[in-house]
């Protein structure tokens, strides 16, 4: 078999200025292991790993490669020592062939410089066959789903014959069903040899694939885990302080429906429906989750329904006023809360004071404002209020509220949205690169605000969040709405729904391959790596990889995919 | 332009259910507009007006060889009425295809505007002709003309070529073209060796390139501003010295001599193609070789590989062990030096002095040559060569006498670059990482 090697992290530092990234951390990937890094984002993972491949030099510390110590210029040297790396936003170039990005960087030529395309077509084909990667080598990249791209960085790092291999967060952009797949290939690497280091801050695959833990906090080595502890003790030593996995969410009371889209398409610049057709309602007392992979429409739709679109047909109806074609002010004084996706480039303004950033939608209005003159007071003391209701972590509401963290800022944005009377509350990727204790909370608030009687529209790219919050899940595919389907549907379901299939092809097809998968399939085998497959919540989800108790599935949400 | 989906069929092969199958389902990425069926349609009945019920009752004569050829071909004799009202139609005809093919939403085949376009200029050319006060024209002068006029509109946009792919946008060509012109005019005066001049015009235009190189890659200055205001730079110190130095002593500085055109035996005297391909100075012939060894550099060669690469996406060349900024910097300087001998060309070969401002905007033209030649070598070359038809098409219908106004005429160059970049082009996309400096970390 292929030689393996023993790669070991030696009291790594990295300082950027006064920012210590990692703080004296110590790793040892011995042969033929899956070793996961586990951390929440900003934990200093990322870091850590661009130290292994090159791309930073490390402040202070070593790498020692069997026990050898060695210095890394750049990737080069790291490619050179046998490590490999899948990065989190795929390294390929989109207008080149499969063949063309593989052979980047490690051409062979033959005379003169030209290129040798048949040989690297060759190597291609020969990891394909021996993974059972279906990977045309004259495919142009951008073509291809995220999933196959995926395999071609794998292939890129095999054939400049990698002996560990890092994946920093796969996952992040796939569907579930690639997601077991990608699992499933790690295993096959490992088998082969390949050495694996695994960053996630996924607790339910981190203990599908694992052999060893080394879980990151602020930087710092905590310690390490065995795979087969609890996704509570898990989560807890990821974040340093006990952490409640489980929401405690009453059954919705859905009251009259007061939200209405019909018909609703919205064509992007370049032509491209990017919303096609969708319709749907949300009742009073009601949370609709929409989930589908990234890029899918939610953001369109979402911005729609604000008004932030110029090209929207269709209509929106909320308690039988017209929405569309309204102005974005006039569609938030109806009473339309709104959470947009990216807090720091959309949800607030950086340099304003906290402040402010809690009036930005009602500045001009009582009691806030009086003629052209506004009352700072006033700003100030309803600053107050909402930092205590909301649990804000700052000294004081007039600090900016850039300096506040990810998580802090998320509950400025929720708290300004949540604290006037609403008729509708809209919110994208609540939890993105939020930390699990302010997940929490904000899960909270959002039940609340159900509660309280309002319609609720969450987005979300988040498997584990939708299936925690929602009371009934619209899945996007490609502009179009796949399906509505009740809470509770399974993992697996939803998953081939967000790859595009129809509801009903999704359940036949999940309870098909069910019994095909029991013996020994690596989902199966995941599942049994899990500690228990605790009581099933609906009856799809029963299946290999989707059982998994309720308190998993919010673990997954945990943070998010953006460091 | 379609992109491939795959979602896993339900059932999948026997034996590997976890590893779903895919499925392959095309779906159009960009609708069927009416803009091009609409475009062709206007420019389908303007042709039919003009070129066709308003055309001259005469008879349009095409020369097709010169004196000096090793046969001779019959000159072309056109009606120019009847030509107009046939190709017209035709044109009517694609354009109502174009428009049969949108209303099933579907797309105006690839090869239909280039067809369109190719006999609209006939039309046209019968027209002008034809209403000539001489109703008559060497075919094969206009042709030679046009590719002598875009020697340098070809080095220019092999020069943008060159820096584009690898991110670096190179808007100052004009600057390089003109430093070219000067440099080579100089040395070649001083030593009175026009092959010393051929070699510092290149040399120049890599000095011109470099200083872009180093403040929009080390200082990541926006290479748009560093790009106009060279070409300020190298307007205003080529002009200063001109006065000064170059009026002072015309003798001394400023009569190159010129580089001598290479008549390749027998080849020369083919009709038509001769004189392009074989009758040309070095310059000439350095175009030629410069366009085919760019192709085959940028596409068939591991060079090329990383160019492009560095080019699309930076940050996946470099975890690829692939030095940017230098592939960058040595990129844009090479791009410089081809410039550079596209510049010799003004005082080499055109003309024998140099003159303020002798490039007269053609390194923006080069640059809309790139842009229509889809940042491809071959492509660029061609573009250029319409741009120098247009521009010889223009001195020579001036000459014979037409009913268009000449300050019409002169316009047509760069209202053929307007049009060809907005309108026809279509979906023409730059390297993704042009213009754009790559910071690590």
């Amino acid at each position: 078999m292929v030689r393996v090697l023993k790669l070991e992290l030696k009291g790594i530092t990295k300082r950027f200025g006064s920012l210590v990234a990692n703080d004296h951390i110590d790793v040892v990937v011995e042969p033929g292991q899956i070793h996961c890094l586990l951390g929440e984002n900003g934990a200093g993972k990322s870091t850590l790993m661009n130290v292994l491949y090159g791309l930073y030099e490390p402040t202070e510390g070593q790498i020692l490669i069997d026990d050898k110590p060695v210095t890394f210029r750049g990737p080069g040297d790291a490619m050179a020592a046998g490590i490999g790396m899948v990065h989190q936003h795929f390294m390929l170039v989109p207008v080149f062939t499969v063949a063309e990005n593989v052979a980047l960087g490690a051409e062979t030529t033959k005379t003169g410089g030209f290129l040798n395309l048949d040989d690297t077509r060759r190597k291609i084909k020969e990891i394909s066959d021996r993974y059972g990667f279906d990977v045309d080598p004259d495919a142009m990249v951008e073509d291809l789903p995220v999933g196959v791209q995926q395999r071609v960085e794998i292939i890129k790092a095999l054939v400049r014959d990698a002996k560990v291999l890092i994946l920093d967060e796969p996952t992040a952009v796939l569907t579930p069903q690639d997601t077991d797949e990608l699992l499933d290939i790690m295993r096959q690497l490992k088998s082969h040899g390949t050495s694996i280091v695994f960053i996630s801050h996924k607790l339910r695959e981190v203990k599908a694939v694992s052999d060893t833990i080394t879980v990151i906090r602020r930087g710092k080595v905590v310690g390490s885990a065995d795979p087969g502890a609890s996704t509570t003790e898990l989560a807890s030593l990821m974040v340093g302080r006990a952490v409640n996995l489980t929401l405690d969410k009453a059954p919705a009371k859905p009251q009259e429906t007061t939200f209405q889209v019909k018909d609703l398409t919205v064509i992007a610049p370049s032509g491209q429906h990017v919303v096609d057709g969708i319709s749907f309602d949300i009742a009073r007392g009601e949370i609709l989750a929409v989930a589908g992979v990234q890029g899918n429409g939610q953001t369109e739709l979402t911005e729609a329904i604000l008004g932030l679109h110029e090209r929207a047909q269709g209509s929106i109806l909320l308690d039988g006023e017209e929405l569309l074609g309204r102005s974005v002010k006039d569609v938030l004084n109806a009473g339309v809360g709104f959470v947009p996706e990216d807090r720091s480039v959309d949800g607030l303004i950086g340099t304003f004071s906290i402040a402010e950033n809690l009036i930005l939608d009602r500045y001009d209005q009582a009691p806030f404002a009086k003629g052209i003159s506004m009352s700072p007071a006033k700003v100030l003391e309803n600053a107050k209020t909402r930092i205590d209701e909301f649990d804000v972590r700052t000294p004081s509401g007039s600090l900016a509220a850039g300096t506040l963290s990810g998580g802090n800022q998320q509950k400025v944005v929720m708290a300004r949205e949540l604290s006037r009377p609403l008729r509708l509350f809209i919110a994208s990727q609540p939890t993105r690169g939020v930390d699990v204790g302010s997940i929490e909370f904000l899960h909270k608030r959002i039940v609340a605000e159900r509660d309280h009687g309002t319609p609720v529209m969450i987005v979300s790219t988040e498997l584990d969040e939708v299936i925690e919050l929602a009371d009934r899940i619209a899945v996007l595919y490609k502009g179009k709405l796949v399906g509505i389907v009740p809470a509770g549907t399974g993992r697996d379901v939803l998953g081939l729904m967000m790859a595009g299939l129809s509801p009903q092809d999704a359940l036949a097809d999940a309870a098909s391959r069910q019994p095909a998968r029991e013996p020994g399939g690596a989902a199966a085998a995941g599942a049994a790596a899990d500690t228990a497959a605790g009581p099933a919540a609906t009856k799809e989800s029963n299946q290999a990889p989707a059982a998994h108790p309720v308190q998993e599935s919010s673990s997954g949400a945990v943070g998010d995919d953006h460091e | 332009m379609s992109t491939t989906a795959t979602a896993p069929v339900p059932g999948g092969p026997q034996g590997k259910p976890e590893q779903a199958t895919e499925r392959k389902q095309t779906v159009s990425a960009k609708p069927v507009t009416w803009k091009l069926p609409v475009t062709l349609m206007v420019l389908a009945v303007v042709a039919f007006i003009f070129f066709g019920l308003y055309g001259p009752q005469t008879t349009a004569k095409f020369g097709v060889s010169s004196g000096g050829d090793f046969f001779q071909l019959p000159a072309i004799e056109l009606p120019a009425f009847l030509s107009g009202i046939v190709l017209s139609v035709i044109l009517l005809g694609l354009a109502g295809y174009s428009m049969v093919r949108k209303t099933n939403n579907r797309h105006t085949p690839r090869w239909l505007p280039v067809v369109f376009t190719v006999i609209f200029v006939i039309a046209f050319l019968i027209w002008v002709v034809g209403g000539a006060r001489t109703p008559s024209i060497s075919l094969a002068g206009l042709i030679a003309g046009s590719v002598t006029l875009a020697v340098p509109i070809v080095f220019g946009s092999l020069s943008g070529v060159l820096c584009e792919r690898a991110g670096v946008v190179n808007i100052a060509i004009e600057g390089q073209l003109l430093g070219g012109a000067f440099t080579a005019a100089i040395v070649a005066s001083v030593t009175d060796n026009p092959y010393l001049g051929l070699l510092a015009a290149a040399v120049a235009g890599a000095l011109v390139s470099m200083v872009l190189a180093v403040f929009s890659i080390k200082y990541v200055v926006n290479q748009i501003i560093v790009g106009v205001v060279l070409n300020v730079l190298v307007s205003g110190l080529t002009g200063f010295l001109f006065s000064t130095v170059m009026q002072a002593n015309k003798e001394m500085f400023n009569s190159p001599g010129r580089l001598p055109i290479i008549e390749i035996p027998v080849l020369s005297s083919i009709p038509v193609l001769g004189p392009i391909l074989f009758k040309q100075s070095v310059v000439g012939y350095l175009m030629y070789i410069a366009v085919i060894v760019v192709w085959i550099g940028l596409f068939k060669t591991k060079w090329g590989l990383r160019v492009r690469s560095v080019g699309e996406h930076p940050q996946a060349a470099d975890t690829l062990g692939i030095k940017v900024n230098a592939t960058r910097f040595w990129n844009v300087t090479l791009g410089g030096a081809v410039a550079g001998i596209g510049g010799s060309f003004f005082t080499l070969v055109a003309i024998d002095s140099f003159t303020k401002e002798i490039s007269g905007g053609r390194g923006f033209i080069a640059l809309a040559a790139m842009i229509l030649g889809r940042w491809n070598p071959i492509g660029a070359f061609f573009a250029a060569l319409l741009f120098g038809f247009a521009d010889n098409l223009q001195s020579i219908v001036t000459i014979i006498g037409t009913p268009v106004p000449s300050q019409f005429m002169a316009m047509l160059p760069y209202l053929v670059t307007v049009f060809a970049v907005a309108g026809l082009v279509g979906r023409s996309r730059p390297p993704a990482a042009s213009g754009i400096p790559y910071v690590k970390g």
